[in-house]
């Protein structure tokens, strides 16, 4: 079972340049949960996240694993405990699934060392994990989208680190891949009690999925909370402009939004 | 699931063809010596090879030649690999399969320097123009750097290859408005810049020796961070690398070993950019392994360039900068072709 981590963010101002597009944000990320950061386009989610996975240095306050500021913390050694997936990592020409899975173990390696047994069985497993042992000896190029995926989320999971960072994990995905994508991640986290925090575009499936969801507007949290308590119409407006009912979804019982446009304002009853 | 990974341990390993590409390395390598001591203006039978190698007796012409070209021969190895490692090492920390040191600019910067030591400073001999080729390298690498770097995004492989390209020929034509008004100038350069092996003496190989060394030390050590950085900055970062560190040192490591072999042998073209992709597209781009064998494909596609320009150019010689740049274009024009349609 992974660790438990105190991992958060007190008063962070953040963004590229000096235009800070995070304005004083708190957060706390629940330890061995799935969170879930939804908001408009350019609201600050990618930027959150980066953030919290020290891509982008703060430009004020301070992100924090159990008290120690991370900047502070050597970074293969936080590469152990933090674990990031980004949105469009590069696959480089010609690389093979494993050669690629296997590059996520490059913090627990040192250069005396070399590949020790623990290495092959964290590659092995993350490999079995995301159902992509029989690809082992594939090319990269020669796989589906929704294959590829897997491989990226392997190469995290071989970093073997309690907490895992995902942006936009789905994105150019069909749908199948999206849910299958997504139900290997609650396994993950169910199973191993990985920390999970993800930026997600689909409302609809953030609400299915995530134990917390963390609501962004303009830089600025507005609300966060387990999912059926939170999303509301009116926060649902709030965050996107978009005027919606919230019904319950009839396969998971989480909210279910859907959008009223000029042409379908009407609720309509089933016969 | 012992008995997996220990099965699953052994294609990791290596990488497919790695041992088969070995092998065929040592023999080619083998057959490179033969040949570079065997032929030349004047080509030597068996028996005098022999005699010359392991004979010190012997002091005939032909095993005094055969002596001397086994300086030449090792001197266009460790020229072959220094450019071969060089390549691989800034084709990783660009990000980008067509950087090269003398796309890079690196080669012209090292040049420009050398020609303004002949002209101004009366420099001749190889200590100076190591000096003064690594001082080019350096600085041209740093300026194009710099001006890659500006800007939004920092500095993209796209924008290092175009600022490397404008430099390089800003930085050429600087090399002939020094050369062309300078007839003994132009004298002493000309055979230097085309690039040539044949002046490789024992001394030229021992002032190489420690620079190559710490150059393929650099790269064996920074192979498995770089293997990180070839998933992108981000995943880099989030892997533990310190990307700017490693791009410096690796970086550092290239510029040295392409501006060394620079000042020794002159500017010879696209071995850096050709040992490095041939090996990729054979074994794949694992680092660990790429490192070691462009060094010795480097090596090979030298001395058979080397080779085939004394043959070629017989009775005199033809420098091996003009053969690797016969050879190397049209390679450099497929592989463009090839990055257009998959950019790194």
């Amino acid at each position: 079972m992974k660790q438990t981590h105190t991992f958060r963010a007190d008063s962070l101002i953040a963004g590229y340049d000096e235009t800070p597009i995070l304005h004083n944000i708190d957060v706390t990320i629940p330890s061995n949960e799935i969170s879930i950061i939804i908001g408009a386009n350019g609201c600050g989610k990618s930027t959150l996240l980066k953030t919290m996975a020290r891509l982008i240095k703060p430009t004020a306050g301070e992100v924090t694993i159990g008290g120690t500021p991370i900047q502070k913390i050597p970074p293969k050694k936080l590469a152990r405990v933090l674990g990031l997936l980004p949105q469009t990592p590069i696959v480089p020409e010609g690389i093979t699934v494993t050669d690629l899975v296997g590059r996520g173990r490059f913090p627990h390696q040192s250069f005396m060392k070399g590949w020790s047994q623990k290495d092959y069985e964290a590659v092995s497993d993350a490999m079995d994990m995301m159902n992509i042992t029989e690809f082992a000896d594939r090319h990269i190029d020669e796989l589906s989208g929704g294959q590829r995926q897997r491989v990226w989320i392997a190469m995290a999971l071989a970093q073997q680190t309690d907490i895992l960072f995902l942006d936009e994990p789905t994105t150019y995905l069909d749908i199948t891949y999206q849910v299958e994508i997504l139900d290997l991640l609650t396994d993950l986290n169910r199973k191993h009690g990985t920390t999970i925090v993800m930026v997600l575009h689909d409302i609809n499936l953030s609400a299915r999925y995530a134990d917390h969801i963390f609501a962004l507007r303009k830089g600025k949290l507005i609300a966060e909370g387990d999912p059926s308590s939170i999303i509301t119409s009116p926060l649902i407006e709030e965050i996107f402009g978009l005027k919606c009912s919230v019904m319950k979804d009839p396969i998971s019982g989480s909210p279910f939004v859907v959008p009223i446009g000029r042409h379908h304002n009407k609720i309509r009853k089933h016969s | 699931m012992n008995q997996l990974s220990v099965t699953a341990q052994k294609q990791w390993h290596l990488p497919k063809n790695f041992i088969k590409l070995l092998v065929i390395s040592v023999v080619l390598l083998a057959v490179c010596i033969f040949a570079s001591l065997a032929f030349g203006s004047r080509a030597l039978a068996m028996n005098d090879i022999i005699s010359g190698l392991f004979n010190a007796d012997v002091q005939t012409h032909e095993a005094n030649v055969v002596r001397q070209r086994i300086a030449r021969t090792i001197f266009g190895f460790m020229c072959g690999a220094a450019l071969g490692v060089s390549g691989a090492l800034l084709q990783s920390v660009t990000r980008n399969p067509i950087a090269d040191p003398s796309i890079l600019g690196v080669n012209t910067g090292a040049a420009l320097f050398v020609v303004c030591g002949i002209a101004f400073f009366n420099i001749n001999s190889s200590a100076q123009f190591i000096v003064f080729a690594l001082a080019g390298a350096i600085l041209t690498a740093i300026f194009v750097y710099g001006i890659g770097a500006m800007g939004r995004g920092g500095a993209t492989p796209l924008k290092l290859v175009l600022a490397g390209a404008a430099t390089s020929a800003a930085l050429s034509s600087l090399v002939m408005a020094v050369m062309i008004p300078r007839s003994s100038v132009m004298d002493q350069f000309r055979f230097w810049q085309v690039g040539s092996v044949g002046a490789g003496t024992w001394d030229s190989v021992k002032i190489f020796i420690p620079f190559l060394v710490i150059g393929l030390i650099i790269a064996v050590v920074t192979a498995p961070a770089l293997n990180a950085l070839a998933l992108g900055d981000e995943a880099a970062k989030g892997l533990g690398v310190k990307t700017g560190t490693l791009r410096v040192i690796a970086a550092l490591g290239g510029v040295m070993l392409c501006g060394v072999t620079t000042a020794l042998a002159g500017p010879i073209g696209f071995i850096g950019l050709l040992a490095p992709h041939l090996i990729r597209l054979m074994i794949g781009p694992d680092l660990r392994f790429m490192i070691p064998m462009s060094a010795i494909s480097g090596a090979i596609i030298l001395s058979i360039s080397d080779v085939a320009g004394r043959v070629l150019g017989s009775p005199g010689e033809l420098e091996v900068g003009v053969v690797t740049a016969f050879v190397g274009a049209p390679v450099l024009i497929l592989i463009t072709m090839k990055a257009k349609m998959r950019a790194l």
